[in-house]
């Protein structure tokens, strides 16, 4: 297979604008005939919905949620970039792009990435119109921050709530499009599988939630936009029923998975506390700013934190990376974490944690200004954690939460099944393997709102799409699949609960698959998941029945689809033979342990093509052409 | 560290399937609950019991767990949330319950929240209510830049106190009356506030609470209940800016013809 990015001819800077003018067309009054099916109700989902029911086009739309407000998007805390240069302070497209390309380690498509920046600005006015509530200054202008190490202030929030805030305004926009009848919502819904019909996407297959029916759908397009697959790992800061069924059953009908092993661990979240925990909270990365992090010199040492002198505490990234100290970046940071703890100096009752302490910032600055900073995340972690970090020190563990990797898409956001559209963390194409802070709530809101309306008119126009309905024997078919594994899953009867199942998992995954892989760990999963797959599918207990609301029952399928993910992330973990951003392979780091990149081998997209079961997927690659920027080592020392 | 010490918890829950008219309370006893787990992670783990002894597990809506994504509501003790101020029931933790405590553990009941099953019922019906005018009528590629309207910061700073409303319904639970009336005039709030929202604002309160009458939602009697079990502490001043909009909307007569666009 040979992967066509379709990325348009010209110079970087004038690539989307003179595509996007030459681009053919929908005639108005045609567009109410074309159905289009819209899966997730997030940023990329729900304000694809809005954009393109606004231009009349005869949408459904399916969450799993109760309502489309629900979706993950809303737990988003920090902000969104956006090149406007408000702050005078030297920003530009060129720079977001820049910083994008750079932060991702070279493994982003530079076209794409270059497209997201020059995005980034419309984004910010369009939201703004829609009443969302920035936070503002004095003299009523937008307020920005400057968030995740970035040299410029380029980052808009709504308080903590930047993610909530964005998908309000982007599902009040796509409920004034239900309102006006062109978009309909199918809530409760969950996508089991995508029906291909002459080599394209032409419908879905969903599972009511409450009834248990089994419902197909047709359309003349789909869109996928069902956010990324951290819950892998069992426990992430992910909500508790992010899945990557949709994605995961369109890879098995063609679709090419690009770069799953680029998973993003981020440093401050709280640490896990027992075998109760059903996930992990992440606290804004901006404590670093102030904490400092530390463990005991000893391994072993179980004396209180204020009983630790201080000349037996390891300040760790203090001593290994002097310049930038505390603030190193987030890949950097959660590996030596990691390490310190394998060494046996963690600390808690669980000994996978370490200090971000305050203690020295409130004694310089006082108490009330670490409050005013900080005071709504101290907060928030006394109350998951009983402890009072003004004056015991906050303990932090890394935590699984955003994929870069997802299907692989072309320049249009179309996967290798025609018909088929990826948008959001769902696709692949613009993070490479590092996604800087604030930078998913833009790609979301991009694809949806600015690139999608006009890639899938020329995609419609292009396209033979004769009638199709769900008699078809391509939706029979499918149907069909779809109940006969809930059928499967409910006769097993086993004797371990789905939870138990996907906590071994994600014991493997976070172990092996993690911070840091290494070629004998990697071959021991391939060897480790299929047995745990076929123990699933010997041993587990899904209890109830299917024509109800039966969440074990929605768990265990979305575990089956992990049981294989899973295998692939390892997979292709194993063949990467470098480090690059979240992908840290042992054998590959520099002397001070960087990750250490080989571009010459690379510098590519890897795409993985299903095979039938039982036989290994096969790697397709999209090289990477860098046009503009010249790929270079990053160094924190 | 030292290990802090597990308990064990009597629970009073509400169980009833799908196709039962109606359902009772049935007892369940659970131990060696860590006192840092969250009540809704006691509640997975009684369900991993239920599931070892061949029983069906309790059905319950979560989510985000982390209090953002309103999808989860139990009423516990009797209080929307439970007795804790200012938190969504993913948000409670078993250190606030002593060994040996029995809670009682029911669904969100209103007229306009029908229950599907167990702990769970449907909240969907606040999307009819936003459909009616939950939002600025902005089509994509319309905005001018985002700079061009200041916007003072007070005013700014009150809408987002009442856009942070995670329509949890918790309002509409606690309310005798089962008005969602904190829910809509949060959002009819949001937008007054700003000089976006004020183009439509009049259609906007009309007819979204008359949406929220047509639901089975009741009224407001200012009890207040709803304001209390707020897990975002939206003001119930916003439910008074909401009948000022309204009465507003009723002086200078309905629009007789709604805007381009808009439906």
């Amino acid at each position: 297979m040979k992967l066509d990015a379709k990325i348009p001819g010209g110079a970087l800077e004038t690539k989307w604008q003179s595509y996007k003018s030459g681009i053919k067309l929908v005639n108005p009054s045609n567009k109410r005939k074309y159905n289009l099916l819209i899966v997730g109700t997030g940023l990329a989902g729900a304000s694809a919905a809005a954009s393109l029911g606004e231009l009349g086009y005869n949408i459904k739309i399916f969450c799993i949620q109760d309502t489309p407000r629900r979706a993950h998007s809303i737990a988003a805390q920090g902000g969104i970039n956006a090149a406007k240069n408000y702050m005078n302070d030297g920003d530009s497209i060129w720079r977001l792009y820049h910083d994008t390309i750079k932060g991702g380690d070279f493994r982003a498509r530079e076209a794409n990435t270059y497209r997201l920046a020059e995005l980034s600005t419309n984004i910010i006015d369009q939201c703004v119109a829609q009443g969302v509530p920035f936070a503002r200054d004095y003299g009523g202008l937008l307020a920005n921050r400057s968030f995740g190490g970035a040299q410029v202030s380029r980052t808009f929030y709504a308080r903590g709530q930047t993610g909530q805030q964005l998908l309000l305004g982007a599902y009040g926009s796509m409920m004034r499009q239900v309102n006006a009848g062109t978009v309909q919502s199918f809530p409760r819904r969950e996508m089991l599988d995508l029906v291909v019909i002459d080599g394209r996407a032409r419908g879905i297959i969903c599972r009511n939630l409450i009834s248990g029916e089994i419902e197909s759908y047709s359309g003349d397009a789909v869109l996928l936009c069902t956010g990324g697959y951290a819950p892998v790992y069992y426990l992430s800061t992910n909500a508790v029923n992010c899945n990557a069924g949709a994605i995961w059953r369109c890879y098995k009908r063609g679709a090419l998975f690009a770069n799953p092993c680029f998973t993003q661990i981020h440093p401050t979240c709280i640490p896990q506390e027992g075998e109760h925990q059903s996930k992990l909270t992440l606290m804004s990365e901006s404590l670093r700013n102030d904490g400092r992090v530390w463990v005991p010199k000893k391994a072993g040492d179980t004396r209180r934190a204020d009983q630790i002198p201080e000349d037996e505490r390891d300040y760790f990234l203090e001593r290994k990376y002097p310049s930038f100290g505390n603030l190193v970046p987030r890949d950097i940071a959660s590996r030596n974490a990691k390490e310190v703890c394998d060494e046996g100096r963690g600390v808690g009752s669980t000994k996978k944690a370490v200090y971000l302490d305050f203690r020295d910032s409130i004694k310089r600055l006082g108490k009330q200004v670490i409050a005013d900073r900080y005071g709504n995340l101290f907060d928030m972690y006394q109350n998951l954690t009983g402890e009072n970090p003004y004056e015991v020190p906050m303990r932090i563990y890394p935590a699984p939460h955003y994929t870069m990797g997802g299907l692989w898409v072309d320049y249009n956001l179309m996967s290798t099944i025609p018909g088929l559209h990826v948008l959001g963390e769902a696709n692949f194409s613009d993070h490479g393997a590092n996604r800087l802070g604030a930078s998913a709530l833009m790609q979301g809101l991009a694809d949806g709102y600015f690139i999608i309306p006009y890639t899938i008119g020329a995609y419609l126009v292009g396209s033979p799409l004769p009638k199709v309905n769900t008699d078809h024997a391509a939706f029979k078919e499918a149907r069909d699949g779809v109940q006969k594994q809930i059928d499967r899953l409910l006769s097993i009867k086993g004797s371990k609960t789905v939870r138990e199942l996907h906590m071994q998992l994600g014991e493997i995954m976070i172990e092996k698959v993690g911070m840091s892989r290494s070629a004998a760990g990697l071959k021991e999963t391939l060897q480790e998941i299929p047995k745990l797959r076929e123990e699933f599918w010997r041993n587990a207990n899904v209890p109830g029945s299917g024509s109800d609301l039966n969440k074990n029952l929605e768990m265990a399928a979305r575990l089956a689809d992990f049981l294989e993910l899973g295998e692939l992330i390892a997979r292709d973990a194993l063949q990467r033979e470098e480090s690059c951003g979240g992908h840290f392979r042992e054998e590959h780091q520099t002397e001070e342990g960087e990750a250490l990149r080989d571009d010459e081998k690379f510098t590519f997209v890897a795409a993985w093509e299903y095979q039938v079961p039982d036989k290994p997927p096969v790697m397709h690659k999209e090289e990477l052409v860098f046009d503009r920027v010249k790929p270079s080592q990053r160094s924190y020392k | 560290m030292t290990e802090k010490k597990k308990i064990t918890v009597n629970l009073r829950i509400w169980r009833q399937g799908q196709k039962e008219k109606s359902g009772q309370f049935v007892n369940y006893s659970i131990g060696n609950i860590s006192p840092d787990s969250s009540f809704l992670e006691m509640l997975d783990l009684l369900n991993e019991d239920l599931i070892k002894k061949g029983e069906l597990p309790i059905e319950f809506d979560s989510d985000c767990r982390e209090g953002i994504c309103g999808t989860c509501g139990l009423v516990i003790d009797g209080v929307a949330h439970s007795k804790q101020k200012a938190i969504a029931t993913c948000q409670l933790h078993m250190r606030r319950y002593k060994d040996g405590d029995t809670i009682t553990v029911e669904p969100f009941r209103a007229r306009a929240f029908p229950l599907v099953k167990d702990l769970v019922a449907d909240k969907s019906r606040l999307d009819k209510i936003i459909a009616k005018g939950g939002y600025v009528s902005a089509n994509v590629g319309s905005a001018v830049d985002a700079n061009a309207l200041p916007i003072p910061k007070e005013k700014a700073d009150l809408s987002m106190d009442a856009a942070a409303c995670i329509g949890c319904g918790a309002c509409v639970a606690a309310c005798p009356n089962a008005s969602a009336s904190l829910f809509v005039s949060a959002k009819v709030s949001q937008y007054a506030l700003l000089p976006q929202g004020k183009p439509e604002a009049f259609r906007r309160a009309l007819d979204m609470v008359a949406q929220m009458d047509s639901e089975g939602f009741g009224n407001c009697s200012n009890h207040g209940e709803c304001e209390a079990v707020c897990p975002k502490e939206i003001s119930i001043s916003n439910i008074a800016r909401m009948r000022r909009e309204f009465i507003k909307a009723v002086l200078h007569g309905q629009p007789k013809v709604a805007a381009a666009g808009a439906g």
